[in-house]
């Protein structure tokens, strides 16, 4: 059964200030709706909403033609840059605004928990409030039901000292947990969440993640949720919605939507720079002039089976001597560590380059079975506990191709790790 | 449930309301509480209030100005049209920024918006209550003395008469929060408006005090006149009470409160857009 349906879903905001414009703006509106019987004429235009260029027109379509359902029971991860349309998606979701076009259908109730505060008076306490936001969230609850689920509210949220206090004096963390204790508790048949995780601490991330598991496992209730935690969406979420520039990018499982949406914000889907571009920090008496993986000075590169191989080189020039080796560190797109090499410090093999023209080079081997994927590099110039020379962080993005098993099929394990491990 | 970009101009789920009652409950109990939070006279304020404007009055209109009361005794002639002024204008004032000032929790929860001003309006209706009780009060003791006042059958239509004060206050109330989302130009003209309007309606001098003319003319089109002075009428003995008077005022609100739901109800939609 379909507990969600957006069918050519848009809206469209006006950007800049209120003033004589749109009032303008206004009476033409109304005098080509209402007196000529027209349609509404500013639906027409309107750019699609990219952040970060300059458009031509003052409308934009922060939604724009959005068509997608949700099953019931799905929990549905909703990813995408800042200002990508997550949040607008969800303000519609839950009637807070109107669509510009388009119809949504909702089948159950819905709880929402946008954004941090989610409602809160801020004169009255904790548990005025969390009377007033059970009612006022989802209708039919009464209050006996509220009184019953009282204790376990306070409990989940864990804000019971500050239960009697005036919500202004909590801060922002005991905000979001007792908003989050109220709408998990409130049993709605849809329960749409916003990055609030975020502003939490670890231990209640982990709680609320695992609330939110239970509610949709245990009793088959939806779950709309917008991070940009992936670890958070990957381990909640079955399936997964990439929004690019207010469009639908992508629709699909969760792991399938997480790596199109790191991948497509990685730098290579934008046009290639050298890698000394990267270089921070760099010591006064240190001139770095080039940087090579693999032969190329380029910020991406794809490795294939059997081409286990890194061959980083740096030449340079340098006005001091120094002691010093390549540390290299990779990590995955989400920015987690997965291997480093530093062999300067483990087993004390360092260059000594005297003032002058320098060039080094290292022939790094990665693990045979590594699992398909795209990482990025940090490197480093370091004399090992002492100093770095340079850094160049996320310079360098590898596209792994996996490896193959024995009858040459590819080995998809971007699920499963990193290294395939052998037995001996 | 079909969320759709335009719902038809009286599509009002009063039944949605209803089923809000718990919430409306709420609200009426947070106005309530919040209003004198972190005050130390708290609820006292309820008659002080009042109390400071009647003497005010009296001392300004009554021994400055000697204006005429009817022969009523000053404090009770005053305060009588104060505090239905006072309801009336707490429920134009606490509605009309419905939208403004709880644009933090409209952002965020979804409930039928009405709930808000109609909480608004109970609520006042309570502080009514409050001073209507030291009206009473008041109004025992000049009677003790023997003040030439004759409370009559047209008591019993108070209610009604508190009725008409709420739907015009809730009309107006509305009506202003729908226009000042987006241009906040109305904020300031609407304040403005409602300090003169006081004056235009006979609160600080009798009716009786106006001559023919177009001026009264001008007095008796104002809604609130009818509705002071009746009451005036059935706890003194002196006003003007007239049905066709009251009539009008009761379809000018019925028409204004019909007008203002539905352009509220439109606006509720969209104004977190442009708010």
């Amino acid at each position: 059964m379909k507990a969600i349906e957006f069918n050519h879903v848009g809206k469209q905001y006006r950007l800049g200030l209120v003033s004589t414009g749109t009032f303008k703006n206004d009476l033409s509106r109304w005098w080509a709706m209402n007196v000529l019987g027209k349609e509404d004429p500013f639906l027409k235009i309107g750019d699609t909403n990219i952040r970060s260029t300059k458009g031509e027109s003052e409308f934009v379509w922060a939604l724009k033609d959005i068509n997608f359902s949700v099953e019931q029971g799905d929990v549905v991860g909703i990813i995408g840059k800042n200002g990508a349309g997550k949040s607008t998606l969800l303000k519609l979701l839950s009637r807070v605004t109107a669509p510009t076009v388009g119809e949504i259908n909702v089948c159950g109730r819905i709880a929402s928990l946008l954004e941090v505060g989610t409602g809160f008076h801020p004169e009255m306490t904790g548990r005025e409030n969390i009377y007033m936001n059970v009612n006022g969230a989802i209708m039919g609850m009464t209050k006996a039901e509220i009184t019953r689920k009282l204790d376990e509210i306070v409990d989940f949220s864990g804000c019971e000292r500050y239960i009697d206090t005036p919500v202004k004096r909590y801060s922002s963390g005991m905000k979001v947990r007792l908003g989050f204790a109220v709408a998990a508790y409130l049993e709605p048949e849809i329960l749409v969440v916003d990055e609030v995780l975020a502003v939490g601490d670890a231990e209640f991330q982990k709680k609320a993640i695992g609330k939110m598991q239970d509610v949709s496992k245990g009793q088959g209730r939806t779950v709309l949720f917008v991070s940009h935690n992936m670890a958070a969406v990957r381990s909640l979420c079955q399936k997964g919605m990439v929004l690019r520039d207010g469009m639908t990018d992508f629709i699909g499982t969760a792991d399938e939507a997480i790596n199109h949406y790191l991948e497509s914000s990685t730098p290579q889907a934008e046009e290639q720079k050298l890698m000394t571009d990267y270089i921070t920090n760099c010591k006064s008496f240190l001139k770095i002039n080039e940087i090579q993986i693999n032969n190329t000075p380029y910020n991406s590169t794809s490795l294939a089976q059997g081409q286990e191989v890194l061959d980083v080189l740096i030449k340079g020039k340098t006005q001091e001597p120094m002691k010093c080796d390549i540390k290299l560190i990779i990590k995955k797109l989400d920015g987690t560590p997965m291997a480093c090499f530093m062999e300067g410090r483990y087993k004390g093999h360092l260059y000594d380059i005297l003032p002058g023209e320098f060039a080094i080079s290292r022939h790094i081997r990665l693990p045979k079975y590594m699992a398909d994927g795209v990482y990025t590099i940090d490197m480093f110039l370091c004399e090992p506990n002492r100093q770095h020379f340079f850094q160049a962080p996320n310079c360098q993005t590898i596209r792994i191709e996996g490896f193959y098993d024995q009858y040459a099929h590819p080995i998809k394990l971007s699920k499963e790790g990193f290294i395939g491990l052998k037995s001996v | 449930m079909k969320i759709r970009p335009h719902e038809k101009l009286w599509h009002i789920d009063l039944g949605e309301i209803w089923r809000y009652r718990d919430l409306i409950e709420l609200f009426v109990r947070r106005n309530i509480v919040v209003q004198y939070k972190q005050t130390v006279l708290g609820p006292l304020w309820y008659l002080i209030q009042p109390v400071l404007t009647v003497i005010m009055n009296m001392v300004v209109f009554g021994n400055i100005a000697k204006m005429s009361t009817d022969g009523m005794p000053q404090a009770l002639f005053y305060m009588a049209g104060n505090i239905c002024w006072f309801y009336f204008s707490s429920c134009l004032n606490g509605s009309s920024n419905t939208f403004i000032a709880n644009q933090n929790m409209f952002g965020k929860v979804y409930f039928p918006r009405l709930v808000v001003p109609i909480a608004v309006v109970i609520s006042n209706l309570l502080r009514f209550v409050i001073q209507l009780g030291l009206f009473a009060a008041l109004y025992l003791y000049f009677f003790v003395k023997d003040a030439p006042i004759a409370p009559n059958w047209t008591l019993l239509l108070t209610p009604l008469l508190v009725v008409m004060l709420a739907g015009l206050g809730l009309g107006f109330g509305i009506l202003i929060s729908s226009l000042t989302t987006k241009y906040r130009d109305f904020t300031i003209l609407f304040t403005f408006i409602v300090q003169l309007w006081m004056y235009a309606t006979p609160i600080v001098y009798p009716l009786s005090m106006v001559e023919k003319g177009t001026l009264r003319t001008l007095i008796m089109a104002n809604p609130m006149t009818s509705i002071i002075e009746a009451f005036k009428y059935a706890t003194l003995g002196q006003g003007y009470f007239s049905w066709l008077a009251l009539g009008y005022s009761f379809l000018f609100m019925s028409v204004l409160l019909l007008f203002s739901v539905a352009i509220f109800n439109k606006v509720q939609r969209n104004f977190m857009d442009t708010v």
